[in-house]
């Protein structure tokens, strides 16, 4: 059991980061963990905090020790502070300090800046645990629910990593700060998460699934541009969170895989060669592509929102200063500073969609999210290859950026997802076309029945190709019983 | 018709139907061995050296791929895969490709070698946490540092078994209960060849003595002329060993808090069981399994561990010692004690939830075996095929030397 005024937190936190000898920091996260927990046991996942689930923990960073699984109740789980290897000589490289050895301690003149970036991460991970907490209830499989245990434990690790940061760098406002994280609630009218996108509810499993396929996604483009930082304990932080991130993204991908997998083997069976001839399909139990579709339209721009305004001073001052830089930046064969070239950005300008030449420096959220973009379009391109390969004539596609935006440019226009911009009236009569409409939400809560039994998997869902950790299909991924 | 093992590679290669090109395989690998294009993610077989640094990284398992081939598949092939070619037919003969125990082949015959009283192909229990095997060999050896040696037996015992912590420092050597470490003694034999091998089970749970300290005990009897029994023995605190491993991939305890642990050793052999005890009791000590050990040794001065048993509570660990040369009392080995506990046993072994475990001396295994025999036939069941359906499930492991 876990004692929380016994904890020896030298061992209780694995760390590579000596914790065992900063008695300041250590008695830091002493008084920082209990509320952690706390918060876990009332806003991480409702019910299943007794079931014994097969997690992956990770007790260091190199490939031997992060990945080692096993039985653990999800308040025992072992929450460690993990830092990617120094690396001997590294350089900022990129902005006006380019060349300098990299920043062991924060610059003072950008505290503030570094804290909000800081911040700005830490929230969105107790937000997605937040907004899943309901899901276990309704798992179509252990084997699922096992992997949205381990993307919530993870995302408390991230959690952690980042108050870690708070703690050790940025001293009472950082520790002030910390709390706070503790405190805003996703979707709470008071006190909201700081990004829209994470105060939206996640109410069914493939809405899980997108969230993770997109907005997962979101966060290895931010973390990836942010382990570049200069500030060196940012940058290896951001390094190991980036390995569990891609856990995250196979749920996803797998996820919605395995969904359209099943839609696709029902038609067959069922002799339905008509993608569109929703009734029938959904009468197999199974959700119909043009559904998908739909889920995807409304995932895939929320998460675009997430990127920010397409010109941002904001973005060209993290970048001059070192802080933050473009996804994969030292394998970007350029000048690394900016100050003289352009990046084409699309707009509005008088009434159309255009794109414009923009100096890079203010359009980097554009770039991000343009490589956001590319990482996107191959992950669907993976899932058309699924209906191609099940014979069904159908392909999903990610809609043009101007469509059911709510942050930037095209906020105020309506747009299909073709990109032909509507006017209001006509856009209300097409609406249900692109996105769910509330008969489509109610359809697939029908079919969210939870499926407890190993190797048994909902109606709507395919096994997965392999297992967990080697694990057949049909292990048993979360001790229901115990 | 087969080819000779030795003119065939086994090739490393990404499963594209299941990659989600997350790219951590090529961040990790310390070789530049992966690689990727639009299509694909790709080993260069040219490159790879096998330290499976990205095996456990990758999320997706799409990274577990071998193929026995003639000449490796080129990148250029494996760029233009949709899906993994088949298994060419090349007959494997080595043992360890059939159970991953070990890529060393000194290693590799001496875990085959004892894990034969199985009686057929070693299985990992279905719950097992996932092995690490063969990091470090005798060409790129471990070095561990002796923390302690302790004499585990009685000093009037008959013999002298030791209780030896190797610190592994700041060397990742990740273990699992059940698993053995290869000591490398210094020095050569009379033919001026290197001195042996030796293999020994590892007595603490994968976390270290303490709770993550990296380090691991064995329980070591001093052989009359071992070389390397005695080299260990000796071992003072501070010396510096030369280890390869870890190895066994087979003979690990199913992380399942469900399971029942049926454990039947003699002497050294209760290594193993030190570590699967301390594991269950650090992790979860009211799990539902449950967990019994039988433990023969010649009288209570040879048994080693014989002290801090006494203090395992019986819920965690319900304890049967037999005591085979205790004078004016009869010679009891651990098949009789089994026997005289049937109808605790019979119930259990009709469990698919109960795995068996034997380590010990050479032999052992047929007077457990009969006992066993002995035990099912009371309640109906023919043990020779129960026997064979545990093995198959990953359930009876026998471990003898």
């Amino acid at each position: 059991m876990l004692d929380l005024i016994n904890v020896d937190y030298s061992t209780q936190i694995p760390n590579n980061v000596d914790l065992a000898s900063d008695r300041q920091l250590l008695r830091a996260l002493e008084k920082w963990h209990p509320g952690y927990i706390d918060w876990w046991k009332a806003m991480g996942p409702d019910g299943f905090q007794e079931q014994l689930v097969y997690l992956r923990t990770a007790v260091s960073v190199d490939p031997k020790g992060w990945a080692k699984f096993g039985y653990v109740k999800m308040p025992e789980y072992r929450w460690g502070i993990l830092l990617a290897p120094q690396e001997e000589g590294r350089k900022v490289n990129f902005g006006q300090h380019m060349g300098e050895p990299a920043w062991q301690e924060i610059p003072g003149e950008y505290r503030a800046m570094l804290r909000r970036l800081v911040v700005i991460q830490g929230d969105t991970e107790p937000a997605s645990v937040e907004q899943q907490r309901h899901l276990g209830k309704t798992a179509p499989s252990l084997y699922d629910m096992r992997n949205l245990f381990q993307v919530n434990v993870e995302e408390g690790r991230h959690l952690w990593a980042m108050v870690y940061l708070l703690h050790k760098y940025f001293g009472r406002d950082g520790r002030e700060e910390a709390d706070e994280l503790l405190v805003r609630r996703s979707g709470d009218k008071d006190k909201p998460r700081m990004l829209g996108a994470f105060n939206e509810e996640t109410p069914d499993w493939l809405s899980f699934f997108m969230f993770t396929f997109f907005t997962d996604r979101d966060g290895k483009m931010q973390l990836e541009s942010l382990a570049q930082s200069g500030f060196d304990p940012l940058s290896r932080t951001c390094r190991f969170m980036l390995t569990e991130e891609a856990h995250h993204m196979f749920v996803g991908e797998t996820g919605v895989g395995r969904t359209i997998q099943r839609t696709c083997e029902a038609m067959k069976a069922a002799g339905i060669e008509d993608p569109n001839d929703i009734a029938r399909i959904r009468a197999l139990g199974v959700i119909d592509l043009p559904t998908v579709q739909k889920k995807l339209n409304v995932h895939y721009p929320l998460t675009l929102d997430l990127f920010g305004a397409e010109i941002s001073t904001n973005s060209a001052n993290f970048y001059n200063a070192g802080l933050k830089g473009r996804f994969q930046e030292t394998k970007i064969d350029d000048d690394h500073r900016l100050t003289n070239s352009t990046y084409p950005v699309l707009k509005m300008v008088d009434g159309k969609i255009a794109k414009v030449d923009e100096p890079a420096l203010t359009a980097l959220n554009m770039r991000l999210r343009d490589d956001y973009t590319e990482d996107c379009a191959k992950g669907v391109e993976r899932w058309n290859k699924i209906i191609e390969k099940e014979g069904i004539n159908f392909r999903l596609d990610l809609p043009h950026v101007a469509f059911n935006r709510r942050i930037g440019e095209f906020r105020n226009i309506n747009a299909t997802p073709a990109g032909i911009l509507l006017s209001d009236t006509d856009w209300a009569k097409v609406r249900d076309d692109y996105l769910p409409s509330s008969s489509d939400g109610d359809f697939i809560a029908s079919l969210m029945k939870p499926a407890y039994e190993p190797g048994q998997y909902a109606s709507w869902i395919a096994p997965p190709r392999i297992g967990i950790d080697s694990k057949s299909g049909d292990f048993e991924y979360v001790k229901i019983a115990a | 018709m087969a080819q000779a093992v030795s003119d065939v590679l086994k090739q490393h290669l990404i499963d594209p139907e299941v990659c989600i090109r997350c790219n951590t395989c090529e961040e990790t690998c310390p070789v530049d061995a992966i690689t990727h294009d639009n299509n694909n993610y790709v080993v260069d077989a040219s490159k790879c050296n096998f330290c499976l640094d990205c095996i456990s990284p990758c999320p997706t398992g799409s990274i577990d791929n071998w193929r026995v081939v003639n000449a490796a598949y080129s990148v250029d092939e494996q760029y233009s895969w949709s899906e993994l070619p088949v298994q060419q037919d090349i007959a494997v003969q080595s043992a360890n490709d059939e159970t991953g125990e070990a890529l060393d082949e000194e290693a590799a015959a001496l875990i085959a070698s004892a894990h034969q009283g199985t009686g057929g192909k070693p299985i990992a229990p279905a719950s097992s946490a996932k092995p690490s095997v063969n990091l470090f060999n005798r060409g790129r050896p471990a070095l561990a540092i002796v923390t302690g040696n302790y004499r585990l037996t009685a000093e009037n015992g008959d013999n002298d078994v030791r209780h030896i912590i190797l610190d592994f420092g700041d060397t990742r050597f990740p273990v699992l209960e059940g698993q053995s470490i290869g000591i490398l003694p210094p020095g050569v034999d009379a033919q001026g060849q290197p001195h042996r091998m030796r293999l020994y089970s590892i007595a603490s749970p994968r976390h270290g003595e303490r709770p993550n300290t990296n380090n691991l005990a064995l329980t070591v009897k001093r052989e009359p002329h071992g070389v390397c029994s005695n080299y260990v023995c000796d071992l003072k605190k501070g010396d510096k060993v030369q280890v390869a491993g870890p190895f066994g991939a087979t003979f690990l305890m199913p992380n399942d808090s469900a399971a029942n642990i049926v454990m039947i050793c003699t002497g050294t052999g209760s290594a193993p069981f030190r570590g699967f005890t301390e594991w269950r009791r650090r992790m979860t000590p009211d799990a539902v399994g449950r967990m019994v050990l039988f433990f023969g040794a010649r009288r209570p001065e040879d048994l080693p561990y014989f002290g801090p048993l006494q203090k395992v509570p019986d819920s965690l660990l319900a304890k049967f010692f037999a005591y085979s040369r205790v004078p004016d009392a009869p010679k009891i080995y651990v098949q009789d004690r089994m026997r005289e506990q049937a109808d605790m046993l019979a119930p259990l072994m009709q469990s698919d939830k109960t795995h068996i475990y034997v380590c010990g001396l050479r032999g052992m295994e047929q007077g457990v075996d009969a006992a066993l025999d002995d035990i099912c036939r009371g309640s109906g069941v023919k043990w020779s095929e129960l026997r064979e359906r545990m093995r198959g499930d990953g359930r009876y492991h026998v471990e003898t030397y």
